[in-house]
């Protein structure tokens, strides 16, 4: 079969963004450290212009190499959030990078790489895909979160991160390997025929380990146990990166894979899916109570979130999943502005990151202070903040589903959660001055925050757009 | 035809007046004095936006007025829907009635971040105008819960020794009651496709699901309101709040829960509300003994009075629940009475507490010889607390006791021995702290009300005085829309009654039915 470049049109984001890639690495091979900061801007264009052209691209549900890849609206409206998150990104680690002396010039690139790998991810139809994008996504996450090698916490992070993420790569493969010898096929559409003739139990064995897997990716509980060392070990830019982006594509990813590969085993699927959400805003609701560092609270928000995510596709319907998008949208902009409030927090040289140090920000800047009050009533669902939204469509979704236990579950869950928010709103506003953070804030890092807190707080006034654009995009995973 | 949409204009207002605020830079002690004067200009001109509303309404009708109606959100079926009956009406007044004096009674004894402080009572002026006017379910919830942020601030930093653990308790306890009502309101949309408060009055939703909504509506009413056993966060709330804090939560937050069940639990869930009827009661009678008796043994006025809020929200849900027209109104009446009444009282502790910083009861004693104008203004709100005849305060209870007594009257007597202890602790604490031997000198010392505190007064006293007189002025604009709310429960209650004739040899549901309501 010929191969012309006209079928490759539907990816040309991540060829793009690919060769962009290479030629920045052997830019830095030459240049060295010292051309970080360029290397940096170059990527961070290089995502503008992989944005625009994503934007020119077909959505049209197209196939090619063989199926190995579909290009829906599914995929490319993620594909457009997981470049808003990789913008944002590395827009966040400049003035980071600078701060902690790291200026590696592998570490904007890496951030490209596994971009691409999320890209491809989403787009996956076929098991070989499918892996292939993790695994270009993780190794380069890997890396990143020991980025800082000389400094024993980063390394720590990113080898525990390696090891657990290695277990769950194998899972996958493990099972993908157990569902094509029961099905015959590592097509997604294929797999989905060969299931509703016969589910054999072998293959849903198979199914279960490939869900194991990618549970893991989205840190569900039990398969979290990496989320806080990881978050709290690494470089503050990277734990932003982390919580900003590759979940979204792995919820997109295990959305794709239920809708389409797995119809026939639905109920299965629903109810390992049923499992992990409620035990995850469990867990993130109960174990971030008693943490004292910011970023480890972080994760387990984060945990808790990709819960209430999940809700989404449990609920089996494109409102739900565009619900899922929806929640993961809102999220991601929350998270956006936390973090880089969270790189704000700097005293004397060095990160600041236990919650006592936030005390009386309210009094030393009291703009920081406002925006994470707003954030953080923002992520404990509070109306009339976006967050509430989020949440307000995805237990819709649930009472759509008749799903009520796990809404019931959700919202006890959410009111655990708000005390830790608020534990935060109380450490600035209502506890005594500590010293005042290092005030120089850099311009893409404020506009960052910015843009976060003003969308949250006036998300209110055009509420449907997003949801419906959301929705929208889930419709692919139905079309069938 | 596209009318001018004056009830956006009142709720947000405020809102706009804030952000005005926000804006102001400078000098702290300017920025402070600006903040005061735009804060009183801003709930001032709110309140006179109100009063035309109180003219402009036709007070022979039931329905609901100034209605709009915008789409807004119609991927999730909600619109902007706001309007007004007889019932939402005086709770809006009160809103802009008791903000402006909110703003005078913290004119000085806030002293830091005055602005914040403005710009955080505007925003809750803004949302509880906002939840008496929503006419969509998710709308009312929106502005229901928005109210927790601006007053989790309030009680945290300008609050008490405890107020860590006040705010806390507060925003927890009512966002847990919340987020059940939440998910009724999604399950009530799910089953009736509409969130519009209206609508959702004409098509009732089955038996069965009613029960469960009405049971998670209750949670975040009676968690609102505050009943017993779920009363506890109130207490704490009020005495760590500063004094406009406690003005605001005991004149206008309570009222949230009562309006709710006016709203939401009767005519949409009549059956379940009959059914339910004999279990509020008893909590409503338990609460009035109960927190009397605590209210009796309390050594901190604010306490003392907080204990009373929730004996007198007794009253209320008894009015309600006894789904009598009197009833009801007397319940409307009792709220509206008692956030004035309240509200004052929570001033005159204020007061006191601006000269010698303590609530101790104790600590006070024979301020009548020293400040004899405050000591006449303190004792006609007690005595509006006490419910007697000539003050607002007895009008809503008389009507609801009354009401009461026609549905059962055990409950009616046991509820009548509130009155006498509410009498007694209240006129205890006056005796205490107003009469008595002077054995405080700082005490004895303190001056009488200034000219700012005694013309915020004014107004309160005259309204207790006049509304205990001539309860016409509320009451002839109320009952239309009671009536029609009693009228509609009614007819579903005979409805449901004939189908159940008609099901009684095939289902066993009626005779259980009867055994729950004995």
């Amino acid at each position: 079969m010929s191969l012309s470049f006209a079928d490759l049109m539907p990816i040309l984001p991540e060829l793009f963004l690919a060769c962009a890639g290479m030629v920045l690495l052997v830019l830095g091979a030459l240049r060295g450290n010292s051309a970080t900061p360029f290397i940096g801007k170059a990527v961070l264009i290089s995502f503008v212009i992989a944005f625009l052209i994503l934007l020119g691209v077909d959505w049209g549900g197209t196939s090619l190499l063989n199926d190995m890849l579909v290009m829906d609206q599914f995929a490319g409206f993620l594909k457009l959030l997981v470049l808003l998150g990789l913008m944002v990104s590395v827009a966040l680690s400049f003035q980071y990078l600078d701060q902690i002396i790291c200026q590696r010039f592998e570490y904007p690139i890496l951030i490209l790489f596994s971009g691409i790998g999320m890209m491809l991810m989403l787009s996956a139809n076929d098991l070989l895909s499918l892996y292939v994008g993790l695994e270009l996504q993780s190794l380069s996450l890997y890396v990143l979160a020991s980025i800082r090698r000389e400094h024993l916490r980063s390394a720590e992070a990113g080898m525990k991160y390696f090891i657990l993420g290695a277990i769950s790569s194998g899972m996958l493969l493990f099972g993908s390997s157990i569902l094509y010898g029961f099905t015959g096929a590592t097509n997604f559409e294929a797999i989905a025929d060969a299931l509703a003739s016969d589910l054999t139990p072998g293959a849903l064995i198979g199914m279960v380990f490939v869900l194991a897997g990618l549970a893991f990716k989205i840190s569900a509980v039990p398969f979290h146990m990496w989320t806080p060392d990881v978050y709290e070990g690494a470089p503050t830019s990277v734990t932003a990166f982390f919580a900003l982006v590759p979940k979204l594509a792995a919820l997109g990813l295990i959305a794709r894979l239920v809708f389409i590969a797995l119809p026939a085993a639905q109920d299965q699927v629903m109810q390992i899916l049923w499992l992990l959400a409620a035990a995850s805003m469990t867990l993130g609701a109960f174990a971030g109570l008693a943490q004292e560092n910011i970023k480890r609270l972080l994760a387990y928000s984060s945990i808790g979130n990709m819960g209430y995510a999940m809700i989404g596709i449990i609920a089996g319907s494109q409102d739900g999943v565009g619900a899922m998008i929806f929640y993961m949208a809102i999220y991601m902009i929350m998270t956006a502005g936390t973090f880089g409030i969270v790189l704000c927090m700097r005293r004397n040289g060095q990160a600041a990151e236990r919650i006592e140090d936030l005390a009386g920000l309210s009094s030393n800047s009291p703009y920081l202070a406002y925006g994470l009050a707003i954030l953080m009533f923002s992520m404990s669902g509070i109306p009339p903040l976006a967050g509430f939204f989020g949440k307000l469509v995805i237990f819709q979704a649930a009472v759509q589903a008749e799903l009520y236990v796990l809404a019931v579950l959700g919202v006890l869950t959410s009111v655990v959660a708000a005390y830790y928010y608020l534990r935060l709103i109380k450490t600035m506003f209502f506890d005594d001055p500590a010293d005042a953070f290092e005030n120089e804030i850099s311009f893409s890092r404020r506009a960052v925050m910015m843009i976060s807190v003003l969308f949250i707080l006036l998300f209110i006034l055009k509420p449907s757009m997003l949801v419906d654009i959301s929705v929208n995009a889930a419709g692919a995973l139905f079309a069938g | 035809m596209i009318e001018f949409p004056v009830l956006s204009l009142l709720t947000f207002l405020p809102l706009i007046g804030a952000v005005l605020i926000l804006t102001i830079r400078g000098e702290e002690a300017i920025v402070a004095r600006n903040a005061r004067w735009a804060a009183l200009w801003v709930s001032g001109t709110t309140f006179l936006v109100s009063l035309y509303l109180l003219l402009q309404f036709d007070g022979t009708s039931g329905e609901f007025q100034f209605v709009e109606n915008v789409e807004w959100f119609p991927a999730l079926g909600l619109s902007y829907a706001m309007g007004i009956d007889g019932i939402s009406l005086f709770f809006v007044l009160l809103s802009t009635f008791l903000t402006p004096i909110c703003v005078l009674a913290s004119w000085n004894s806030i002293t830091k971040r005055v602005k914040e402080y403005m710009v955080a009572f505007l925003v809750l002026e803004s949302f509880m105008i906002g939840t008496f006017c929503a006419l969509d379910a998710v709308l009312f919830y929106i502005f229901f819960e928005g109210v927790l942020i601006p007053m989790f601030i309030i009680i945290g930093v300008w609050g008490g020794a405890r107020r860590v653990y006040s705010a806390y308790k507060f925003f927890l306890y009512t966002l847990l009651g919340s987020v059940l009502m939440l998910l009724a309101l999604l399950t009530l949309y799910h089953q009736t496709g509409t969130t519009n408060i209206p609508e959702l009055m004409e098509n009732p939703v089955g038996r069965d699901l009613q029960i469960w909504l009405w049971l998670a509506f209750f949670a975040s009413f009676a968690v609102k309101m505050p009943m017993w056993p779920v009363h506890t966060w109130l207490p704490d709330a009020h005495v760590e709040a500063p004094t406009a804090g406690s003005v605001i939560l005991a004149g206008v937050l309570l009222k949230m829960g009562g309006y709710g069940f006016l709203r939401f639990s009767l005519p949409m869930f009549p059956e379940a509300s009959e059914l339910f009827a004999p279990f509020v009661f008893w909590l409503s009678v338990i609460a009035i003994i109960y927190t009397s008796l605590v209210a009796l043994v309390q050594e901190d006025m604010k306490k003392l009075i907080a204990y009373s809020s929730v004996a007198h929200m007794g009253y209320v849900t008894l009015g309600i629940f006894t789904f009598t027209a009197q009833g009801i109104d007397g319940a409307i009446f009792q709220m509206i009475s008692h956030g004035v009444i309240s509200g004052a009282l929570f001033l005159c502790v204020g007061v006191v507490y601006d000269r010698l910083h303590t609530r101790e009861i104790a600590r006070y004693g024979g301020l009548v010889k020293n400040m004899p104008k405050y000591a006449t203004v303190f004792m006609i709100m007690v005595l509006g607390s006490v419910g007697l005849p000539g003050t607002s305060g007895f009008v809503g209870e008389f009507l609801v006791l009354l009401a009461a007594f026609q549905v059962d009257t055990v409950i009616a007597a046991l509820a009548t021995t509130g009155i006498i202890l509410g009498a007694a602790y209240m006129l205890m604490l006056y005796r205490r702290v107003v009469f008595g031997a002077q054995v405080n000198k700082d005490a004895a010392a303190m001056s009488d009300l200034n000219p700012r505190e005694f013309w915020y007064f004014v107004p309160l006293v005259a309204l207790v005085i006049w509304l205990g007189v001539q309860p016409g002025i509320v009451m002839d604009k109320v009952a239309p829309s009671t009536e029609k709310l009693v009228t509609l429960y009614q007819n579903r209650s005979i409805e449901t009654a004939a189908a159940q004739d008609i099901s009684e040899d095939s289902s066993e549901d009626p005779v259980r039915y009867e055994e729950l309501n004995e």
